[in-house]
């Protein structure tokens, strides 16, 4: 055998050992909700059952936490897309001296722990509330809808960004020659070209906030979403109800995921098309930044 | 008196340097005579041009830049019933950090040996976390960067993203049944006989250990991947043509090549483990305290936000610090690690 067989053979039960990491405990969640013991229990097997499915069904916080979870994630979209798409646009513009401490300054919510931006929020919009006396700023589902979007908009933000540097500034100027004002080139030419990224920006901060739980957990005062109460649950005790309701969120997150996939493959699809060039195709899918990477 | 002047000035210091920016940018293009050259609002319109300024202002300004300038403010006074702030009880006080450092507001006799403690186990283990990642994820990252082809690097791209999808706190739980005293990896032990009682791993506090590494693997992943890729394989080629044992090419050409990326891993990477809830919380031995869920406590049980949140400065400077010094270290400069 050579050195590069045993290398090989070497780096292929590496890879093993890490994909088997990655996705071993998910799978074993995934096989305790289909199991009869009442403690999660992948081996033995025992029977399988659907029970615990039927259990999630009547659970009234979870369902309830559901509901707000998807109101957030709706209001998290309608707040975040706009303003990262404000931001990507400032970017390309702003003073040159100013863009270090700019950027800085808009992606530092990405690396800042989860828990201080729902902090900072709530004692902020707390103070609002002290001075201002009004009721309104002070409400939960508002708080994490800011506190999600302050570093929401960030990853939206850069969506656009790596869509707007291929944009044709000539377009742009073209109109404008050809009589059009600035809204009608900022209408009918750049929101055409960014509708994919505003698609994608829109499946990525809905997720996003779906799965939030660092900050949510403060900014969500008394009020719960899904995540803050299987949080909760989770911390009382294990039950094979969690691994059912891991098994569904799974399955959801799983489908939107594809869904984002699918709609960025097809966006650098089109763009390799315009570009011609395979290295580019690359380049693009690589580009668009996973969720929490910056 | 004074709170209010300098929580007025707080307020109108980010206003400052945007006028004063705003201002060097007017000048600048005049001095400059470019005749071209148009203002934000002659570049946009006013409709566009008020839209970006007040997203971005929403964002920059009242979202990001005076929550956190309120939090600093808060925590440097004293826990007050809400008809009390503003009055004449409120005023600027250490104590917050006082009670940090020796578990008292006011006397010095002794240290908070728990708060302490807590604090630099979680900056240590957040570091351990952070080698770990980095050395796990060093082989699969140049593999996908260097020797992969197109369809198996496509694969793995999709086969590394899947499970990050997945919510943190269900990811913790399905580690919590692995390592559970009656999880699989006991129930396996002890029927092979390896061990007599079940290990609790949890309590060891190594299932959080293990959970943060797994919370967080993609995010060094990824900045790996990136820098590796653009090292020109002729580089690599040559160090081994020259005779370069294998390990003298990824200490010696591929590392230094990747520095930025390996440096904007480790910070992600140390940031979020040292900033995490969910795994302490989730997969924390009864033991073992997480500084985060010290944090949290200070908060929703003894109710004592300026305390909480003057923890929550503390742990966000040391964080910045503690990353600020290892780039410097490394000769690494900050807009290298965000690009």
């Amino acid at each position: 055998m050579t050195s590069r067989a045993i290398f090989r053979l070497m780096f292929g039960f590496y890879s093993l050992v890490f994909f088997g990491f990655l996705f071993g405990p998910l799978i074993l969640m995934g096989v305790t909700a289909f199991n009869t013991p009442t403690y999660p229990q992948a081996y033995p097997f025992e029977s399988f059952t659907t029970q615990w499915f039927a259990d999630l069904i009547s659970d009234r916080d979870l369902m309830d936490g559901l509901v707000n979870s998807l109101i957030i994630g709706a209001g998290v979209v309608l707040l975040a897309v706009p303003v990262g798409l404000a931001g990507a646009i400032v970017m390309t513009q702003v003073y040159w001296r100013a863009r270090g401490l700019y950027y800085l300054l808009v992606v530092s919510p990405v690396l800042m722990p989860g828990v201080i931006l729902g902090i900072s929020t709530v004692i902020f919009w707390k103070d609002v509330t002290r001075v201002t006396d009004a009721k309104f700023f002070y409400d939960g589902f508002f708080l994490t809808i800011l506190g999600q979007s302050t570093f929401i908009s960030a990853y939206c933000m850069l969506v656009f960004l790596a869509r707007l540097q291929r944009f044709d500034t000539a377009q742009d100027d073209a109109a404008r020659d050809l009589g059009a004002t600035q809204f009608q080139v900022f209408r009918d030419i750049l929101l055409p070209f960014l509708r994919p990224a505003v698609l994608s920006a829109s499946v990525l901060a809905f997720l996003s906030s779906f799965e939030n739980y660092n900050t949510t957990t403060f900014a969500i005062l008394s009020d719960k979403t899904m995540v803050t109460v299987l949080a909760g649950r989770v911390r009382q005790g294990t039950t094979p109800a969690i691994s059912a309701l891991a098994v569904l969120i799974i399955a959801v997150t799983l489908i939107g995921a594809m869904i984002y996939e699918v709609l960025r493959r097809r966006e650098a699809a089109r763009a390799a098309r315009a570009a011609a060039t395979a290295s580019d195709d690359v380049l693009e899918r690589l580009e668009a930044p996973a969720p929490g990477r910056a | 008196m004074i709170e209010s002047v300098v929580k007025t000035l707080l307020y109108v210091a980010p206003f400052v340097v945007i006028a004063t920016f705003w201002v060097m940018a007017v000048r600048e293009r005049r001095a400059a005579g470019d005749p071209t050259a148009r203002g934000f609002f002659e570049r946009n319109g006013w409709v566009v041009a008020s839209y970006l300024l007040i997203a971005v202002g929403l964002w920059a300004v009242v979202m990001v830049v005076l929550p956190q300038l309120t939090m600093v403010d808060f925590s440097f006074h004293p826990k007050l019933p809400p008809k009390d702030y503003g009055g004449p009880k409120d005023h600027y006080t250490l104590e917050n950090y006082h009670y940090f450092i020796f578990g008292s507001t006011t006397e010095r006799e002794s240290l908070n040996i728990i708060h302490l403690r807590a604090f630099g186990l979680t900056i240590l283990a957040s570091v351990g976390v952070t080698i770990f990642t980095f050395f796990f994820c060093y082989p699969i990252a140049y593999y996908m960067a260097q020797v992969a082809p197109p369809a198996r690097l496509r694969l793995i791209m999709l086969m590394l993203i899947v499970p990050f999808w997945v919510n943190e706190i269900l990811r913790a739980f399905a580690l919590r049944i692995l390592f559970g005293t009656s999880g699989l990896i006991n129930n396996v032990l002890v029927a092979l006989g390896l061990v007599g009682e079940p290990i609790d791993f949890l309590g060891l506090d190594i299932g959080m250990y293990t959970g943060l590494a797994y919370a967080y693997l993609l995010l060094m992943m990824f900045p790996l991947y990136n820098a590796i890729e653009s090292l020109d394989k002729n580089q690599i080629e040559a160090a081994r043509d020259l005779g370069a044992p294998w390990w003298h090419i990824h200490a010696f050409v591929v590392l230094p090549f990747a520095k930025p990326g390996v440096a904007s891993g480790c910070t992600m990477v140390f940031m979020l483990s040292a900033g995490a809830l969910a795994a302490p919380q989730i997969l924390g031995g009864p033991n073992s305290l997480w500084f985060t869920p010290i944090v949290y406590d200070r908060f929703y049980q003894a109710f004592n936000w300026p305390q909480g949140s003057a923890y929550a400065l503390i742990l966000l400077l040391t964080c910045i610090a503690f990353v600020m010094a290892v780039l410097r270290v490394f000769k690494v400069s900050l807009g290298e690690i965000t690009r």
